[in-house]
């Protein structure tokens, strides 16, 4: 699959790698320097993969607090939140981001590319008893992302919108160039300030292009999957099938954040209440490699001679200029200053855990 | 980039410098380094370490992936480049001058013909990347420095 924006991606000479069924760019100048664009300066997103799914229905308020960890029913109009979609046993299905559309009694759910078809028919399988329509509108919206701290600057240059006073994690609809249908909203996966934009996908390019060019005197650049995959690292911010699983519950993870265990009762609950009460068997950490070589995904964690957790992500950090990593290690195991050794192709390379996240923005 | 015709080059894209001594000088080619992107880190043999053609000797760390250096000769290293292992950046750069890897005083054995020359290397990049075409319908990273450790599409969101 192809998204709307794939031809501007070949023009302006990325490399393009399949994604889960699309073709994205991996990066278009280098992961490094494109890294430091948007922790520095601005840059921009090719979004479209990523699943985005309309509820509407008379129902969706009690649908959503069933398949939801956060409650759907107190979220106020405008409101973006974080929740999870759980198994029975608690643990990941996908991670994705609400957005409260009180005014046109609907919510709009962002959901990762590699779990899409599955949400679907996980969401269709436990709507059952509910008036709700599920609609997926991936291919008729497109998703541009504009990250970094000159973000509020950009979009009021390129796009002559002033989104300055809009608050972290809300959306508002507005007219973006000649469209009336777009959503704007101040959410990222980079760790920056920063907007992510819905516009319908016959727009997408005029959209894209004129961001690109009315702020790469800014320093804005475009931006691959490489560095988003850096940059989110940095952040801790969980990637689905690495993080996160359904071998893997938010509070393993600890992301506690987003499950809210006393609303009405919703898929996977039990469990994690069980799981808060007894203690979890693993626990996400981060660390740092006291050398050089880089640790991967799937790596094995040691510490005090044993093996104690699995690498989740690795990667060097071009703000830290260091490799970095998060694993899965157990409790007893998981205190900031614990050394651990990790397994790089048959060499076992001390590292130490660190507080997350690695990067923190200035404020 | 101009590839130098005196030198010789293998699969999985190296290249090697052979000086009338019988001096074998070693690096990784542009289009490797091209490939790779984003080179981070490199981990060198220490010199008096024996090497044997077709056998990794070390390896290269991009932000992505890492890949295997493999020795395209037989011998005995003499020398590492200390500048471009605390500067990797030197390989983006000039991968065939300041951005060599080691030298290796060659073995009786050490069998050159097998390697490829500059236009037969370019060749079998094309083919390469014809194959890879065809094979994904559309470019791609894969095939890049070796089949050691390909592009993951689970490293990304």
């Amino acid at each position: 699959m192809k998204t709307p924006l794939y031809g501007e991606h070949v023009r302006a000479g990325a490399k393009i790698v399949d994604f889960h069924g699309w073709d994205m760019p991996l990066q278009y100048s280098g992961i490094v320097e494109e890294h430091h664009a948007v922790r520095t300066r601005a840059g921009l997103f090719d979004l479209s993969h990523m699943g985005r799914v309309w509820i509407t229905g008379p129902d969706r308020k009690a649908f959503l607090n069933r398949v939801l960890t956060v409650d759907a029913g107190v979220m106020k109009h405008g409101r973006c939140r974080y929740a999870f979609f759980l198994t029975e046993r608690g643990t990941v299905v996908d991670d994705l981001l609400v957005y409260e559309d009180t005014a046109r009694d609907r919510a709009l759910l962002v959901v990762n590319a590699s779990n899409r078809e599955k949400d679907l028919d996980w969401m269709g399988r436990h709507a059952t008893g509910f008036q709700v329509r599920i609609e997926d509108a991936t291919s008729r919206m497109s998703l541009i992302a504009v990250q970094g701290p000159s973000s509020v600057n950009t979009l009021k240059r390129s796009l002559d919108i002033a989104p300055g006073d809009m608050k972290y994690y809300t959306f508002t609809e507005c007219p973006i160039l000649d469209t009336n249908q777009a959503i704007l909203s101040r959410t990222g996966y980079t760790g920056e300030d920063g907007f992510e934009i819905f516009v319908p996908a016959e727009r997408a390019s005029a959209v894209w292009n004129a961001i690109l060019r009315r702020s790469a005197s800014d320093g804005l650049v475009p931006v691959g999957l490489g560095a988003r995959d850096t940059l989110r690292t940095e952040a801790a911010m969980p990637l689905y099938g690495q993080e996160i699983d359904e071998s893997t519950t938010p509070l393993e993870a600890g992301l506690d954040f987003a499950v809210a265990l006393d609303k009405p009762d919703f898929i996977g609950r039990a469990a994690l209440q069980t799981q808060r009460k007894d203690g979890v068997s693993k626990k996400l950490v981060g660390f740092h490699m006291a050398g050089k070589r880089i640790p991967r995904h799937g790596m094995d964690a040691f510490a005090e001679g044993v093996k104690t957790g699995i690498v989740t992500s690795g990667t060097f950090s071009p703000s830290l200029s260091r490799p970095i990593g998060m694993a899965h290690v157990r409790p007893e195991h998981a205190a900031v200053g614990t050394a651990l050794e990790i397994d790089i192709r048959g060499r076992r390379e001390p590292a130490t855990i660190v507080p997350l996240p690695f990067y923190r923005k200035s404020k | 980039m101009i590839r130098p015709s005196e030198a010789k080059y293998s699969e999985t894209h190296e290249w090697v410098i052979v000086s009338k001594k019988g001096e074998a000088t070693i690096g990784i080619t542009d289009y490797a380094v091209k490939q790779l992107s984003d080179i981070v880190h490199l981990e060198l043999p220490k010199a008096g370490e024996s090497l044997e053609q077709g056998t990794p000797f070390g390896e290269v760390e991009s932000v992505k992936t890492v890949a295997d250096l493999v020795s395209p000769v037989n011998g005995k290293i003499i020398a590492v480049n200390k500048e471009v292992l605390e500067n990797p950046d030197i390989l983006h750069e000039e991968p065939y001058e300041d951005g060599w890897l080691i030298k290796v005083k060659l073995a009786e054995k050490s069998e050159l013909d097998s390697l490829m020359n500059a236009k037969e290397y370019q060749e079998f990049i094309e083919s390469a990347e014809e194959a890879v075409e065809e094979k994904e319908d559309g470019p791609s990273q894969k095939g890049s420095k070796d089949d050691d450790e390909d592009i993951d599409e689970d490293d990304f969101v």
